[in-house]
């Protein structure tokens, strides 16, 4: 259905079928894996990599959405793993930093974070560099301004910002 | 591999890997088995009792292991004092422990301890317990307190007298040519590192081992065991990786004894992270604060007598409040002064530290004041500053261990291009832009540790190194520095050095606080990676196999895991073959450090000065910062990339402190309005414009055995000044409070 | 969060059916409001009924130049819709200053026109608030309302209109389709969102089950040009103090015709009728500008707090009009 004028007149099913409150076996991709996974509907898809996957590179900084440090991919796209349920990803595949660097070698990002000293304690990093990634695919880092722009969903405490744009330039000017 | 020092190089972090490939595992990163999740349950009300607690619900829902009230918890065996985590002994930040009884002081004060085999079980059984209370009248703003304030003996753990006088304040200030009287007003802030604080509590036998994100492992573990009532020999505390603490995880808050109580508990690992909103009501904040200063100068601009009052809220249970009045009593010379500290008991916990701990909010009113001066006289400000440079300490009278205070304002100006500036404000434009330049001093004192801090170095046969002591590393570097320092003091390159800590099963260091970090790890570890060196070069120069063999030891030098003949290198072996030959597979050395008593005799201080570009929108009231320039003279720099990301953290967090970070009691309710980063604002990447740090060389022979003043505050001190400068320079405004807001300049 | 449940549909009619015969159940789109308030206990639904699968992602040209919008689509594609940058600046300038990159590529449309207030004493459970728990009283009226509204406030609540796209939306006149029980249902944007009045639990004057489908933004040749201004504390990832979406016709000096909205300032996206009104024939100058500005803002009711706001929404509008139309501001 889109237009105005196309009403949709499928008839409806009866029941949807339910699943929950209790545990579900649901099948997440990530990183390119099938993982099986028992979980309540309501479990994030954050508290399902770290707390039933053991994938805690993805960081809990507030769970509410405002901080960036739980960013990972889903379908490509970054997103927060705070707002999103788990249950919600099954068929869809999900990325995390984990899943970023090819074996040994550091993703070209990863390293230009080291070099530029674009982080502190670390903490928000993992959000920063899948936002940064995402940021460069989705062709949003002309300039300074535009990379400050929108790297702004990811908060760093420890004021990094100036070499997180480095980093990002680096990486840009070297494709 | 070189031969060069490693100290001062710019080398990456040793940590960085395991920090972009989310390999680095936080406190509730560690997942032992089976392990449980415990939620703190806080209370809604600020002052009264709880009289009621209804777990019912809570028990019935799915998962519950315990929930823990004032009914049922044990109690705690002893509430150490409060003392700065420097001391190196037990640290809580309030004498005030939850859930001992049914007594409410503040809103969030942890009423109930509940405990799940998830996360999302606890969550939902936390909202579940139903506490009813009987609230009574509660004060919580400094509106509302202000008629009962007291002057303290002392606060900060006892170490700052309520009141300080030298001269003749009041007579100094009837003599001044020019007198200016001016108060100011702050915001209460909250740290809010994007790790919320968290500790895994594992129990095996009688045997507790803590996660914990702490600024000190030692902390942790004394303040628990006491708590406890048990043996610090009983109680191991991990912190490998801390995500961030900006003082909140200096002081040993409630949480990790609660973790391991809660364990013990449920004969099961349990993990206790705090919520984000929890964040602003359990591990102290910078406190909503007045302060007034009476200035008095001559006609050329010099102090004559400086008074400076400060009026804050505390917690009912101890007399806190940041130091706000210490380096502004010291950087200049000023022969009259008062400085007092007001306090009123208010329904908060204690405040406590938080970057630039008083520094900061005492820094912006006199260096705002300044600022006054200088534009009511008619000199430049940083020539009013060259003018009340102060040779000594004037509170002792002491010499300088070392300052480059004139250079950093020199070099500062010069970088910014200070003779740019108009000195008439609204004088710059950029369009539709008023554009305003500002400055301002800075000064952090270096602090020492009161017991002595200690380190332990390895070396192995095949040449290579590690050294330990029990610092975690929570942001700073300490753990690429003290690498590059041990790799010196070895003879080795850094590269075949590795720092371990974040453990109490390592050699002691007390809190890595107030900037003190780097000088006294340094020290520490310095102290054994060269004992450990010259325990070698002894062994050496005593073997009748050595080509060194009856050497004067003092004649050995060792470069590159070599030592030899400092002037006929070609005599000499390595320390690899000196151990295969012995059958040694490693040889070790502990090292102690404590401040020399003859740095009693100082005044030791890290100065430094900051400049600021602003532009501001006068219709809309927007302000961006343009650009900011830090010149700071920290000692020796051990390494240059980790000391300018700290230093430019540190400028940011001034320019937060400046338009951002605010929270605010509602006072009919008591609690705080902000509870979250969607309105707690702290600074996000389009608010932060590139940063200059220009670092200035002093040789330091007295703070420690390196020469390293530190680098975790001073980028703050005096930032929000030069920001607050600035925007009175472009819009001919003076905002006296912090932050300044769009309501303040349209 | 409460033990929720969880049915995923991939047919409107199959969602509407199962939300509609149950009144425990909510839709569940991009989930950036509703997993946050179902965490904060501020929505207790017994089951989510997740529509992302629906096939509501479009954006499609209608023939009077305008333009639909599928409910589902998200805030960044909508942003990087050339027909909507061209035709629309104001709306893809909305988008993108909204929220952050990742909460745009989840937010759905539909559901940014659902999204609940950010006023705290609404999000924190144990406050009173009339909107969360009708009765229970408002605790921003006397409490911390320095970002509340000063526009369309009544006695019961006082809560800021969160959107930004909206404001653009409704100063374009337009419609969201709505599939429900009772079939397809159009609603003028300024009448879907609703008043606080005595009610402020009452948002939208939809039933439950039914569901936004669809944005319908009718073609306005003006709006080509026309841009949105937001004005916050931080530069970004901020909702707006005051906001003002404009559009402008103008020849030879005068203004031949005008949309213009504010956020930031009202209870529900704000169109300026009252200014338009004035603006329409005007010479495009400070003064038409500054005047305009003023009589809409005359009914502002404020607080010691926010009373800023109505001076700075005055200002944000003569800033948008005066960028708009070339014209001089003076400061």
């Amino acid at each position: 259905m889109s237009a105005p004028d196309i009403p949709s007149r499928a008839p409806a099913r009866a029941v949807l079928p339910e699943r929950g409150p209790e545990p579900v076996r649901i099948t997440l991709t990530v990183n390119g894996v099938d993982r099986a996974v028992e979980v309540e509907p309501r479990v994030s898809l954050l508290d399902a990599l770290r707390e039933r996957l053991d994938l805690t590179g993805a960081k809990k900084g507030c769970d509410q959405g405002t901080c960036g440090a739980c960013t990972v991919w889903v379908d490509g796209r970054r997103v927060l793993a705070c707002l999103t349920l788990a249950i919600t990803c099954e068929g869809r595949e999900v990325t995390t930093i984990e899943g970023l660097a090819e074996g040994d070698e550091l993703h070209a990002m990863q390293s230009a974070f080291i070099e530029q000293d674009a982080f502190q304690c670390g903490y928000c990093t993992p959000g920063q560099i899948m936002s940064a990634v995402a940021l460069l695919k989705e062709g949003h880092a002309s300039d300074d301004r535009e990379i400050a722009e929108w790297m702004s969903g990811n908060i760093c405490r420890c004021a990094a910002y100036p070499h997180i744009r480095a980093a990002i330039r680096t990486v840009r000017d070297r494709a | 591999m070189t031969t060069a020092p490693a100290v001062g190089r710019p080398v990456d972090r040793v940590d960085g890997r395991h920090k972009v490939t989310g390999g680095a595992h936080y406190s509730a990163d560690v997942r032992p088995t089976d392990r449980a999740h415990a939620v703190l349950v806080g209370a809604r009300v600020p002052s009264g009792r709880v009289t009621g607690i209804d777990t019912d619900e809570a028990r019935q829902a799915g998962g519950v292991l315990a929930i823990l009230t004032h009914e049922n918890l044990p109690g705690i065996a002893t509430q150490p004092p409060l003392l700065p985590s420097l001391a190196g002994m037990p640290a809580p930040g309030q004498t005030f422990f939850p859930l001992q009884d049914e007594v409410v002081h503040y809103s969030g004060q942890p009423v109930a301890v509940v405990v799940a085999d998830t996360l999302e079980r606890a969550q939902h059984a936390a909202a579940l317990v139903r506490v009813t209370y009987q609230e009574t009248p509660s004060v919580t703003t400094v509106a509302q307190g202000r008629d009962d304030a007291y002057v303290p003996d002392a606060i900060f753990g006892g170490f700052v007298p309520g009141r300080s006088v030298r001269g003749d304040v009041e007579a100094g200030l009837a003599a001044a040519d020019v007198r200016i009287d001016a108060t100011y007003t702050y915001a209460a802030n909250h740290h809010n590192p994007i790790e919320p604080a968290a500790t895994t509590a594992v129990w095996d036998g009688d045997q507790l081992t803590l996660y914990d994100a702490t600024q000190g492992v030692a902390a942790t573990q004394l303040t628990v065991a006491a708590l406890l009532g048990l043996s610090p020999s009983k109680v191991r505390v991990l912190s490998h990786f801390v995500g961030g603490s900006f003082g909140c995880k200096a002081m040993i808050w409630a949480h990790p004894a609660l973790a391991a109580l809660a364990a013990r508990h449920v004969g099961r690992p349990v993990k206790l992270s705090l919520t984000r909103e929890q964040m602003f009501t359990s591990v102290g904040h910078r406190e909503e604060q007045e302060q007034r200063i009476e200035l008095g100068a001559d006609k050329e601009g010099r102090l004559v007598a400086l008074r400076h009052h400060k009026l804050s809220p505390t917690s009912p249970f101890d007399d806190w409040a940041e130091p706000s009045l210490g380096v502004a009593s010291q950087l200049y010379a000023c022969a009259h002064y008062e400085g007092v500290y007001r306090l009123f008991r208010a329904n908060t916990m204690t405040p406590t530290f938080m970057r630039a701990p008083g520094e900061a909010s005492g820094m912006f009113a006199l260096e705002c004041t300044m600022d006054d001066l200088a534009h009511q006289l008619g000199i430049d400000p940083v020539e009013l500053r060259l003018r009340n440079y102060s040779e000594t300490d004037p509170t002792t009278k002491n010499p300088w261990s070392s300052t480059g205070l004139k250079e950093c304002y020199a070099r500062g100006a010069e970088r910014f291009g200070w003779h740019r500036r108009r000195p008439a404000p609204r004088s710059h434009r950029d369009g539709d832009w008023l554009i305003g330049y500002g400055m301002a001093a800075a000064g952090y004192p270096v602090y020492g540790p009161n017991n002595p801090q200690r380190a332990r170095a390895r070396l192995y046969a095949d040449g290579t190194a590690v050294v330990q002591a029990a610092t975690p590393d929570f942001g700073t570097g300490v753990a690429t520095v003290m690498t590059q320092v041990a790799a010196d003091a070895l003879g080795l390159p850094w590269e075949r050095c590795r720092f371990e800590g974040g453990d109490t099963a390592l050699p002691g260091i007390a809190a890595a606080v107030g900037s003190a970090g780097a000088g006294m790890i340094s020290a520490a570890v310095h102290t054994a990676a060269a004992r450990l060196r010259d325990q070698l070069v002894a062994q050496a120069v005593a073997d009748s196999q050595s080509p060194l063999h009856g050497a004067d030891p003092a004649a050995v030098t060792v470069r590159d895991g070599r030592m030899m003949l400092r002037d006929a290198p070609a005599t000499g072996e390595t320390y690899g073959d000196l151990l295969h030959r012995n059958f040694l597979p490693d040889v070790e050395a502990s090292g102690a450090w404590s401040p020399s008593p003859e740095s009693h005799h100082y005044g030791m201080m890290t100065f430094g000065a900051q400049f600021a570009e602003v532009a501001v929108d006068p219709d809309l009231g927007v302000v961006r910062v343009r650009r900011m320039v830090g010149a700071f003279a920290p000692g020796r720099v051990l390494n240059p990339k980790t000391a300018r990301s700290q230093l430019m953290g540190g400028m940011l967090w001034g320019l937060g402190q400046a338009l951002l970070e605010a929270n605010y009691m509602d006072p009919r309710r008591g609690r705080w309005v902000a509870s979250g980063l969607g309105d707690y604002l702290v600074p996000v990447n389009a608010d932060a414009p590139d940063i200059e740090v220009e670092l200035v060389d002093v040789t330091d022979d007295i703070v420690n055995p390196l020469g390293v003043k530190g680098v975790g505050e001073i980028g703050q001190v005096g930032a929000a000044a030069a920001l607050a400068n600035a925007l009175h320079h472009a819009t001919g405004r003076r905002v006296r409070k912090l932050p300044v807001t769009i309501e303040d300049l349209l | 969060m409460r033990p929720i449940s969880y049915s995923r549909a991939t047919a409107v009619a199959d969602a509407v059916a199962a939300v509609a015969a149950d009144p425990t159940s909510d839709f569940l789109a991009g989930g950036t409001t509703e997993v946050d308030l179902l965490r904060q206990n501020v929505l207790l639904p017994r089951r989510l009924v997740d529509i992302n699968d629906l096939p509501l992602t479009g954006i499609e040209d209608r023939p009077d130049g305008g333009l639909y919008i599928g409910a589902l689509a998200r805030m960044s594609e909508v942003a990087e819709a050339p027909a909507v940058r061209e035709r629309f600046p104001m709306v893809a300038e909305a988008l993108v200053l909204g929220a952050s990159a990742q909460l745009r590529h989840m937010a759905s449309m539909g559901g940014n026109m659902m999204q609940r207030v950010r006023c705290g004493y609404f999000r924190d459970a144990s406050s009173p608030c009339n909107k969360r728990d009708p009765g229970s009283g408002c605790g921003a009226l006397d409490g911390f309302n320095r970002g509340h509204a000063v526009l369309g406030v009544s006695e019961h609540c006082i809560a800021t209109h969160p959107s930004d796209v909206a404001v653009p939306l409704v100063a374009l006149d337009a419609r969201i389709h709505t599939e429900g029980p009772h079939g397809r249902q159009v609603h003028a944007l300024d009448d879907f969102f609703l008043l606080p009045g005595a009610t402020p639990h009452l948002e939208h004057p939809l039933e439950h089950g039914e569901l936004v489908v669809g944005i319908e933004v009718p073609g306005l040749a003006m709006a080509r040009s026309s841009c949105y201004l937001k004005v916050r504390d931080r530069e970004s990832y901020e909702f707006a103090l005051t906001s003002v979406a404009a559009a402008v016709d103008l020849a030879d000096g005068v203004i031949r015709d005008v949309r213009l909205a504010l956020g930031g300032v009202a209870t529900k996206p704000w169109r300026a009728r009252r200014a338009e009104e004035l603006l329409r024939g005007a010479p495009a100058d400070i003064g038409a500008f500054r005047r305009a500005a003023r009589e809409e803002l005359a009914a502002a009711r404020t607080t010691p707090l926010n009373a800023f706001k109505a001076e700075l929404a005055r200002r944000t509008v003569v800033r948008a009009l005066a960028t708009l139309t070339g014209t001089e501001h003076a400061s």
